[in-house]
């Protein structure tokens, strides 16, 4: 017998994937045709771009969305890399409790967590009711800080609530440094600032990637952080799109609707081919190293 | 293999269980209730179950307008739903109501006669009444100056010494029905230009608000983490109830007068059982509840009757026909351009004059985009550099 | 240094624990305020389990996150061999079918199954999202998640085990079952679990995808955001919050064992 045979002859992996096929395509393939048929058409049904130049009036809702996204996931970054890093470094019993303190809240609903800040960020909130009674005990009058329903309790929210996303990437590429790298950089002259600038980060650079992608696609579509924490002033594309499908503004759209859920696709696409040229870069980068 | 069979019985299992305890619930005749939020005092429900036999399925909105887009989109079946005024001439209009059978609601005796054949359902075919009642402007005696509130006008939501302790309804027939009302015209104005004003002063009120809301406002005006805001005035009444320094006027511009009445879709499955439903909450004692639960005015005359004195004379809850007539004014069906208008008017004062974008915002997004271009530049370059460098020394 | 990196990290994990602890105290105030606490209670947990919607929106979310898990782990496990047998343009566009749903935002995609169901139910009238719907939307969201799993497993498993298997006149199915399956099993149960607490940790896709009769838990917890506060919503979030701590803390001093004697038998 010279032919060789594997779980997965032709005719055999046709028919183990057809429930796959026909499922995707069903359920993931053609609602994304439907969405782009609903872009580019009207109400009748008759072929429109109106909807696609409409999108500009929502030009500076973009801007908003991508602009607290972006503040949100740079924020997580610079947060979660230091953390990530000493975790890794710790003991391994240590670092495992640690990583399973940082997956915990990630297995409460986000709405929960969200709506528990509501409560610390008010205006009689428990920062500023902590602030005012300390304050008082001194004899002086507190006017407290209005925190919820800005941009600001925005970006918090979303830090909050994907902070996790980014530390456990990085952890996991950092666990994974090779430990001989590192003496080996330091037997060849090199500082520890050295060490960290030319080995740990562009080690750590796939990490940090996924973390940016796992925080940045949330964050840029969210409706219910700036609901919950925006007090509804500040609309992102995510309420919009939820506007034009639930008809909370007084009336359904689903062609502008999906347009926008269409813009956000493609920008998303944009977004991560971007930071996939990151990677390619950190990959010959490595080669190199 | 026989762990392939184990597990194919063990997901049969499961299916099974699904199964019936799903057909568990449907073996019980249940109507599906879509009802505003904190609208109904809760044991009612059960006490009906009790007597009928008839589970409810109790879901609640927060605006005509959520409500009336899940009907049509088909997402989900009602029996038993309670639109406001405006809204149930336009969801007869469409076809989406069914004609009731009176013979199987004789409580409807108890409704008063000025609750019947309203505009909106003039020949008494699909609609009974639930409760009526009027938007006020609820404001918090200790944080807002007497000077303030005296001419009981709308103003208050727009005076700038309050800023940031205002809320305003965010839903957009009720926000551009004050914002109307500031500038001297009806809630139901058919000129665009009117709308348009009305979206004018909506803005300027923009930087003052606190945040738009709905039923959080019960929350936010009785912790006293507002101080303004208007609202309807049987809630407005169960507020004061938490915080006796709430106080609450009808605004002398006008307001918005609105009836809730209960209907049956036409798609309903259950119709006589959503008319027993109906007919349970038209009786007297189960009126009664509701009325003091939700403070609302509750068009039942018998259950009126034996309310508190103290609510029943209450101005606000139950003010005088004439007053009705002088200051009040019905929501009706808006044209369908209009009602486009509004939509477009409203999502853009959502999405206009981020005026809380403020600078520091900016310079951080656009010093964080110029380290990635630095950054990828850089890479760039140096790639570039390598690679002459390699080809060099080939 | 080292202190610094440590005060560093207590405050992150204080930033991270802060508001799940504030919910945990209110969830026992004696008083309805979310910023005085005033004597202790139990009396919002006698609340909550005598709340019929909640109740039964966890029901629902549990079975639905089951049945979810296990059809996607089923679809997702046979795809995934499938899949790895492919060359070329095929396999690239299957890999890249499959990431729509994880790339995606979660709003594009429930919306863009709901204008399906929409337009489904549509057409056949007197259908409604419910139960069906919720059951398809999590099973399409989890499959990508169970192949991704079990995808690198079946990669790394040596071929000849299989063929040896075969060689000894096995049947295919009965090698694959009792070959196959076993080694990449550590993939297929992570798939699982990463699928079942997807799909119960799911709000956005949920609530656009959810009729009047079936609510999953997140739905009702956003329907309780935007109704005044009741300490219910507290006593619901810490009773998750203890149940999913004594979860990690079973499994990872399962591991630690399991770690321990893999070590101790190796030094035997």
């Amino acid at each position: 017998m010279t032919k060789e045979r594997s779980f997965s002859d032709k005719g055999r992996s046709r028919l183990v994937t057809a429930p796959y096929t026909v499922w995707m395509v069903i359920f993931v393939l053609v609602p994304i045709a439907l969405v782009v048929y609903y872009a580019l058409t009207d109400a009748d049904g008759n072929f429109t771009t109106a909807n696609i130049d409409s999108i500009f009036n929502y030009s500076g809702t973009f801007f908003i969305s991508i602009e607290l996204a972006v503040i949100a996931t740079a924020i997580c970054l610079v947060l979660a890399f230091p953390l990530a890093y000493s975790i890794s470094r710790m003991k391994e019993h240590t670092q495992q409790f640690l990583i399973m303190l940082v997956m915990l809240p990630m297995w409460m609903n986000f709405l929960i967590r969200t709506y528990a800040w509501m409560t610390i960020l008010e205006d009689n909130g428990l920062i500023n009711t902590a602030i005012g009674k300390i304050v008082s005990l001194f004899g002086g009058e507190f006017e407290g800080f209005s925190m919820i329903n800005t941009n600001g309790a925005i970006v918090l929210g979303m830090v909050y609530n994907f902070l996790p996303y980014m530390i456990l990437p990085i952890y996991t590429v950092m666990t994974k440094i090779d430990k001989n790298m590192i003496e080996a950089a330091y037997d060849l002259g090199a500082g520890s600032f050295q060490v960290f600038r030319r080995v740990i980060i562009p080690q750590s650079i796939p990490g940090m990637i996924s973390g940016v992608t796992m925080v940045f696609v949330p964050a840029v579509s969210t409706f219910v952080i700036s609901k919950l924490l925006g007090g509804g002033k500040t609309f992102l594309i995510g309420d919009i799109i939820e506007n034009y499908f639930l008809g909370n503004a007084g009336e359904v759209n689903y062609n502008v609707g999906a347009s926008l859920s269409l813009v956000l696709m493609i920008l998303i696409l944009i977004s991560m081919g971007i930071m996939n040229h990151f990677d390619k870069d950190a990959e010959t980068g490595g080669g190199i190293i | 293999m026989k762990k392939v069979i184990s597990f194919f019985c063990l997901f049969l299992l499961i299916a099974a269980c699904v199964s019936c305890s799903f057909s568990a619930f449907a073996a019980d005749e249940s109507i599906n209730v879509y009802n505003w939020g904190e609208y109904i005092d809760q044991d009612v429900l059960d006490m009906f179950y009790d007597e009928t036999g008839i589970k409810v399925n109790y879901t609640t909105y927060d605006s005509n307008e959520t409500m009336y887009s899940k009907i049509v989109s088909g997402a989900a079946s009602y029996d038993v739903v309670v639109p406001s005024d405006y809204m149930i001439s336009k969801m007869a209009q469409e076809g989406l109501l069914a004609e009731l059978d009176f013979n199987n609601i004789p409580n409807y005796k108890y409704i008063g006669d000025e609750y019947k054949g309203l505009e909106y359902d003039p020949d008494e075919k699909y609609s009974v009444s639930y409760t009526w009642g009027t938007v006020v402007i609820i404001y918090n005696t200790k944080f807002v100056d007497k000077e303030d509130v005296e001419d009981e006008s709308v103003n208050l939501l727009w005076n700038e010494k309050y800023a940031g302790k205002i809320l305003m309804f965010d839903n957009p027939r009720d926000a551009f029905g004050l914002a109307l009302k500031k500038a001297g015209y009806s809630l139901n104005s058919l000129n665009e230009n009117d709308w348009s004003e009305a979206q004018k002063l909506l803005k300027e009120q923009k930087p003052l608000v606190q945040a738009y809301v709905m039923d959080q406002i019960f929350d936010k005006m009785a912790s006293e983490e507002a101080w303004i805001a208007p609202y309807y005035a049987g809630d407005a009444y169960t507020i004061q109830q938490d915080n006796p320094d709430i106080s609450f006027y009808l605004p002398k511009e006008g307001s918005n007068f609105f009836t809730d009445a209960m209907c049956v879709l036409k798609s309903s499955q259950n119709k006589e059982n959503a008319e027993k439903f109906i007919n349970f909450m038209c009786r007297t004692d189960i009126a009664l509840m509701n009325a003091e639960e939700i403070g609302y005015g509750t068009p039942q005359t018998e259950a009126y009757k034996l309310l508190d004195e103290e609510v029943s004379s209450n101005e606000l809850l139950y003010p005088s026909t004439e007053k009705l007539r002088n200051q009040t004014e019905v929501f009706i069906n808006l044209p369908s351009n209009i009602s486009m208008l509004q939509s477009a008017l409203w999502t853009s004062l959502k999405v206009d004059g981020e005026e809380n974008s403020t600078l520091g915002y900016d310079i951080a997004f656009y010093s964080i985009i110029g380290i990635l271009a630095l950054i990828l530049g850089v890479n760039i370059i140096t790639k570039q550099h390598r690679k002459r460098l390699y080809r060099t020394r080939e | 240094m080292k202190t610094l990196s440590k005060i560093y990290n207590i405050l992150i994990f204080i930033f991270m624990y802060a508001p799940i602890a504030v919910m945990i105290v209110f969830s026992f105030n004696g008083i309805k305020s979310r910023s005085t606490f005033s004597g202790f209670s139990l009396r919002w947990y006698e609340e909550l389990f005598h709340d019929d919607l909640i109740l039964n929106s966890l029901y629902l979310s549990l079975i639905i996150a089951l049945l979810s898990a296990v059809i996607a782990t089923l679809i997702g496990t046979l795809a995934a061999v499938g899949i790895n047998s492919m060359r070329g343009v095929k396999k690239r566009a299957y890999l890249a079918v499959n990431n729509i749903p994880v790339t995606n935002p979660d709003i594009v995609t429930g919306i863009s199954m709901m204008i399906l169901f929409v337009f489904v139910l549509g057409i056949f009238n007197g259908m409604e999202m419910g139960f069906g719907t919720l059951l398809i939307t999590h099973i399409t969201f989890n499959i990508p998640y169970v192949v991704l799993n079990v995808l690198p497993k079946i990669n790394g498993m040596d071929r000849n085990i299989y063929n040896a298997a075969l060689d000894l006149g096995c049947p295919p199915v009965k090698a694959f079952m009792k070959v196959v399956v076993p080694e990449i099993m550590p993939g297929i149960i992570t798939g699982f679990i990463m699928a079942f607490t997807l799909s119960l940790d799911d709000f956005v896709i949920s609530y656009f995808n959810s009729g009047n009769s079936a609510q999953t838990l997140p739905v009702t917890i956003y329907s309780m955001t935007k109704k005044p506060y009741s300490p219910k919503i507290n006593a619901l979030s810490t009773l998750l919050f203890v149940s999913v701590l004594t979860l990690l803390v079973i499994v990872n001093m399962r591991n630690r064992r399991d770690a321990k004697k893999a070590k101790g038998g190796r030094k035997a």
